[in-house]
């Protein structure tokens, strides 16, 4: 080994070590990184100190401060509670026509049901509410199984042909796929249905004499005689000009020869009681403000 | 300052045994949180295992990458738990081989997403997102309703995660592909077995809504429809009851 000696440039000591004429310098680490390293070492060390750090055998060191992102979430969802206690308890204390006279607690509950709305409802209805073919608008127009706001509460909470045991349960039958109706008469009700929202019950009687004979036979024992529907068994009223599927003939063809069961989740669980009531005031609200 | 370190390179035992002690520390970090796992994961006497037609729908998820962009772990942060329901428990994805958390939202987190939704919704959705979401940017998956789902390698999937631990037993095994057929078709005589063996909160229906046929739409919708149910663990948590 080579003696170690001092290089006249660097001012540097080097290795020691010759390499065919070539010397390595060995240059110190500058101070700076001791200083670092020494510092992260340090803020390492509290770190363990103040939070949950290390295994110890079948427990851990729960750490000075005593911090528990469960207890956190926890204190974050009590004071987010305490924020909105007023309007939660404006909600809860009173029934939807005083709740709808209650200036203060709407302006919170719009909001909050905007978001809820959002996040829950949104996929199928829109973000605007107005609903989508086989999900219903229910911004406007008439809402199958009623459009108060119990009517709607109830809806929200247990579902339509849900997996709640109180469900709201309706089924349109498959009349020509079941053979419940021969083609012609299918044919026949269709132009009869298509024409009641447009030239009224009266008249497309007159022009459908058959579609006309083949409803009063099958289909009023749900739509009604006068086939304005029935909201306690979520048939829809036919002389409106709402439509869940469509109104045109080939959707009304469709929905009477392969029958429809439209499903909406329950959401008491998911949500709770109060949010359900939330959401229906919300909408209620929605449909006021944009009759 | 280095004066140790100097002459411990100059030993090559002394220097093996300290590589060996430095290299350990890692493996230490990553073992022995493993002797505390009854600490971490909660008991949930009620946890079932998935289905053969959910395992299989769980097999497409991953096979079509949607873990690329939706997460399954709500974190404990207050605006995802008011969001997306309350915040994953360990137990929940204890049958989950690989676990799928994902750590990346492109979509939403879809942890509890079963139920949310109807069948006819996720149907639709898959089949063009675009129909039901319309600034949905999710590619469509059209496919997954023609493909006829493949049932003849199931038990081997559930013997697979047998291995791994889950408690499939023999029976669940030997009629893994009939019970898949029978899920998504509740009026064949194959759907007999599937609540014996499965529990009776087992969702029996045809999902696709295509009765007669099963297709990777059936699949893929049943697993979307189980995610968050496998146990009530987290509905008998305390943090339930701050949301309501």
């Amino acid at each position: 080994m080579a003696l170690e000696e001092r290089d006249p440039i660097t001012g540097y000591m080097t290795t020691g070590h010759e390499w065919n004429g070539i010397k390595e310098l060995n240059t110190p680490v500058p101070r700076i990184v001791y200083v670092f390293l020494i510092l992260n070492t340090t803020i390492g060390l509290i770190y363990w100190l103040l939070m949950p750090a290390l295994p110890l055998g079948t427990t851990y060191t729960k750490g000075l401060l005593g911090y528990d992102e469960r207890a956190a979430v926890h204190r974050d969802l009590t004071s987010a509670a305490a924020a909105r206690a007023p309007w939660h308890d404006a909600l809860d204390r009173q029934d939807f026509s005083a709740l709808a006279a209650d200036d203060k607690a709407m302006k919170d509950i719009r909001e909050a049901g905007r978001l809820l709305f959002g996040q829950n409802c949104a996929a199928c209805h829109g973000v605007e509410a107005k609903g989508n073919a086989g999900f219903p608008n229910l911004a406007a127009g008439a809402l199958n199984w009623g459009d108060s706001p119990e009517a709607i509460q109830e809806t929200i909470r247990v579902g339509v042909n849900s997996a709640h045991p109180d469900t709201r349960t309706a089924q349109m039958p498959a009349f020509g796929q079941d053979g419940i109706l021969s083609r012609n008469d299918v044919m026949a009700v269709i132009s009869y249905v298509h024409d009641l929202s447009i030239s009224g019950i009266t008249a497309s009687g007159l022009a459908h004499p058959d579609g006309a004979k083949v409803f009063s036979a099958q289909c009023s024992a749900c739509h009604g005689a006068d086939a304005r529907g029935n909201s306690d068994l979520g048939a829809p009223n036919l002389t409106d000009t709402t439509w869940l599927y469509g109104g045109d003939l080939a959707t009304i063809f469709e929905t009477v020869w392969y029958g429809r069961q439209g499903r909406m989740p329950t959401w008491e669980s998911r949500l709770g009681a109060r949010n359900v009531k939330l959401l229906a005031a919300y909408i209620a609200d929605l449909r006021k403000r944009r009759p | 300052m280095f004066k140790l370190h100097y002459r411990l390179e100059r030993r090559a035992i002394g220097m093996t045994l300290g590589i060996i002690a430095a290299a350990s520390i890692g493996g230490f970090v990553e073992i022995a949180p493993l002797f505390t796992i009854h600490q971490t994961v909660e008991a949930a006497p009620d946890m079932r295992v998935y289905t053969p037609l959910e395992l299989a729908g769980r097999n497409i998820y991953i096979r079509e990458g949607c873990y690329a962009c939706h997460s399954q772990m709500i974190r404990t942060l207050r605006d995802e738990v008011e969001r997306y329901g309350h915040y994953s428990l360990a137990v929940e994805s204890k049958y989950d081989h690989p676990m799928l958390w994902g750590s990346k939202r492109t979509g939403p987190d879809i942890a509890r997403l079963g139920g949310k939704y109807s069948d006819e919704w996720h149907v639709r959705h898959l089949l063009n997102p675009r129909d039901v979401v319309p600034v949905s940017i999710m590619p469509a998956y059209g496919w997954l309703m023609e493909n006829d789902l493949r049932t003849d390698d199931l038990s081997d999937q559930l013997t697979a995660q047998r291995v791994v631990g889950v408690p499939y037993t023999p029976d669940m095994i030997r009629n893994a592909a009939d019970d898949a057929y029978g899920q998504a078709n509740p009026d064949s005589s194959r759907a007999k077995g599937v609540k014996t063996r499965y529990g009776e909160e087992t969702n029996i229906r045809s999902f696709a809504g295509a009765p007669g046929r099963l297709t990777e739409m059936d699949a893929l919708v049943a697993y979307l429809q189980i995610l968050g149910h496998l146990t009530d663990a987290a509905s008998r948590d305390t943090v339930a009851k701050d949301l309501e």
